[in-house]
């Protein structure tokens, strides 16, 4: 697998990353932390990665940048086959209410730009033939709560994106994986209360190469989230509206 | 973030911290006490913060390998990587992490800070032996790189500093090269201290890795009765090309109730432990995880103890003190029967010149004890009595108790580490509970 991967230098995706360069994976890193980038390529390659890690700049937040950072990408793994998108932005709700620009800004990388960058990078597979996305979206996304429905809509938007893009490039051979992490303990979850069935980043990462491997369009990670979000979008709307988590 | 009850692996004593885990290591704006900390497997409180608005900063999830030299075995990586993970990377590749303590589940920050030993000691000293460079974070919030030939001072009193003169945030040191995952391991069994010790010096000269476990709870002249184990790495042509088969761990559920552990039950498993393993030399072949980290089968063994945890002792008897100092030692711990499972003995070689490194040439004993309030404590007292009295020291990755006074009169070169503290940290930004109670640290 050639892959190109936004979000390597943190929590899941970082976690994900090690798991393609320990199979012996190509891998190029998109981010906006140079120094950051760096200490993960070097972080890769030490763990079995094939040949240099290279990196390039991309900022979620900045569409404009998105075709020289694929460019890069092709350019230094001789054509990529796979993007996978981490990167993303949490907030706790009571500050992205209180906030309008951190809002707008949550939205705009969360959907705008992650969006943007799966459409930009699905024509360029298709076009070669075929390859893999695979987006980070959330279980925030499949029902909104009043806790989290700033977020969680965010990721709403993401998770239809990615259906419809997958049924769009199927005929042209571009797989495209929606996952849906539950509770995972990471850097962004730091600081919040741990409810039941969180996971760990590096059992996530197993559970979506798994996914990839076996061609599965939605991913709950961990898998027990399945359930749980089965259940919880059959609740009747008036449950929901009492439900104070 | 949150306060939570933070512990050493002893389980006592437990303090109210807040914890952060970051994935790329710095301080905290302003100037709020700083406590690293690893994996907490340092047994006191040497990884629990002084007071509850600390920045504990845990490393863990700082584990980046930043650079690997296949050539020499050179590996620099951010301090939280553990040795299970260096294992697991690099053993395939024929690399051995230079000295190892009784656990894999130690981050390589805390390999630094404690300066740990291993059954190599003899052989190689301790860790810090091994390090090139560290790259920390200063009170003042800057960054230093120190080795020993770069900020040499700064280097020695952070080698076995325990986390008290920076934040360690990467660390370059050398693996060894092995051909073999596996050990090629003979254990004897020996009936007394006499025969222990003299074990230990005969076999030093031909095994790199040498260790006694012995029976503290035998009485009379069975005292040091125990059995010898010496091992070294297999060369390919001794052992099977596939590697050992993945080990299964058992967890502990629940806290043990303070009644399993009892001096009675404890005696019978040493007693048979001894038994079990007949006169005369075995020798066999052993995965390196049998070998170096039995314990590590059972996750959170911590737990068998019970709710009020428990104190590991270790000390050293350096050799001019002679066998006389280590049965004073023994002779107080039978007296007062406090249940230990096999105590471990060895012998350590030549000192590091870190300022605060605990190994000194001679005889090194640990053991645990089941905390049980005050009388735990005068008996740790005690030791330490006995141990002052025979020139020797404690280790602090494994104390909880010991006082200020009893400590610096254990540490001849306490004020050399001190004048470098105050150069570096004069208003006692890294604070621990251990440096509250045994350097007299502010709260």
């Amino acid at each position: 697998m050639k892959a190109v991967v936004v979000g390597a230098t943190r929590g899941m995706g970082r976690a994900l990353a090690r798991a393609l360069a320990e199979r012996g994976d190509a891998l190029w890193l998109l981010g906006r932390d140079a120094s950051e980038l760096l200490a993960s390529a070097r972080d890769l390659e030490a763990r079995g990665a094939a040949g240099a890690v290279g990196q390039a700049a991309l900022d979620l937040a900045r569409p404009a940048g998105f075709a020289d950072a694929l460019d890069a990408a092709d350019r230094g793994l001789g054509g990529f086959d796979t993007l996978v998108v981490t990167g993303g932005l949490y907030d706790r709700q009571e500050h992205l209410a209180a906030d309008p620009v951190r809002l707008e800004r949550l939205l705009h990388v969360n959907f705008t730009g992650t969006v943007v960058l799966c459409q930009m990078a699905a024509e360029r597979l298709a076009a070669r033939g075929g390859g893999t996305i695979c987006a980070f979206s959330s279980v925030a996304g499949d029902r909104a709560r009043r806790s989290n429905y700033l977020y969680g809509a965010s990721k709403a938007g993401l998770s239809a994106f990615l259906e419809g893009l997958g049924h769009a490039y199927a005929g042209r051979g571009v797989l495209v994986v929606c996952v849906k992490p539950g509770f995972v303990k990471t850097g962004m979850t730091a600081g919040l209360p741990v409810p039941p069935f969180a996971g760990e980043p590096h059992a996530v990462a197993r559970t979506v190469l798994r996914a990839i491997e076996r061609g599965r369009p939605t991913v709950y990670a961990p898998p027990a989230w399945r359930l749980i979000m089965l259940v919880i979008r059959s609740l009747p709307r008036a449950l929901m509206r009492r439900l104070t988590f | 973030m949150p306060l939570e009850p933070v512990a050493g692996w002893g389980r006592h004593p437990v303090r109210p911290g807040r914890v952060e885990r970051p994935e790329r290591l710095g301080l905290p704006a302003g100037s709020a006490t700083v406590l690293g900390r690893g994996l907490g497997r340092a047994y006191g409180d040497a990884a629990v913060p002084a007071r509850a608005d600390t920045h504990v900063v845990a490393t863990p999830r700082a584990d980046r390998i930043l650079d690997f030299d296949a050539a020499s075995g050179r590996l620099t990586c951010e301090a939280g990587l553990s040795l299970a993970e260096v294992l697991r990377l690099f053993l395939p590749r024929g690399w051995f992490p230079p000295v190892t303590p009784g656990t894999k589940f130690v981050t390589v920050g805390g390999c630094v800070a404690a300066d740990v030993h291993g059954k190599n000691h003899h052989r190689d000293g301790s860790f810090g032996g091994f390090v090139e460079r560290l790259r920390l974070r200063v009170a003042d919030g800057g960054e230093v790189v120190c080795g020993p030939d770069v900020e040499r001072e700064l280097f020695l009193a952070t080698v076995g500093g325990m986390g008290l003169t920076a934040l360690i945030v990467e660390v370059t040191f050398r693996l060894q090269p092995v051909e073999t995952p596996w050990m090629v391991v003979e254990t004897e069994a020996l009936r007394d201290l006499g025969s222990m010790l003299e074990g230990l010096e005969a076999s030093a000269p031909d095994w790199p890795y040498t260790v006694g476990w012995i029976d503290c709870l035998a009485r009379g002249g069975d005292i040091g009765r125990g059995v010898l184990i010496r091992g070294r790495h297999a060369r390919a042509d001794e052992v099977a090309s596939r590697p050992p088969p993945a080990r299964r761990v058992l967890g502990v559920p629940i806290d043990a109730p303070e009644w399993l552990l009892n001096p009675m039950l404890v005696r019978l498993f040493n007693g048979l432990y001894y038994r079990a393993h007949g006169t005369g030399r075995r020798s066999r072949r052993q995965s390196y995880e049998r070998f170096f980290y039995p314990l590590d089968a059972i996750r959170d063994w911590n737990r068998l103890y019970g709710p009020r945890g428990f104190l590991q002792y270790q000390c050293v008897l350096p050799r001019a003190a002679g066998r006389a100092a280590v049965d004073v030692v023994l002779g107080r711990l039978a007296a007062a029967g406090a249940a230990s499972f096999l105590a471990v003995i060895k012998d350590f070689g030549a000192a590091s010149e870190a300022y605060l490194s605990f190994p000194v040439e001679g005889t090194t004993l640990a053991l645990d004890l089941p905390y049980r309030g005050a009388a735990t404590e005068a008996l740790v007292h005690e030791l330490d009595a006995c141990v002052i009295a025979g020139g020797g020291r404690i280790y602090l990755a494994k104390d909880a108790v010991t006082r200020a006074e009893d400590f610096a009169r254990m540490m001849p070169r306490l004020g050399e580490w001190n004048a470098v503290r105050d150069r570096w940290d004069p208003a006692r930004r890294f604070r621990s509970a251990l440096s509250m109670r045994i350097l007299g640290d502010p709260a």
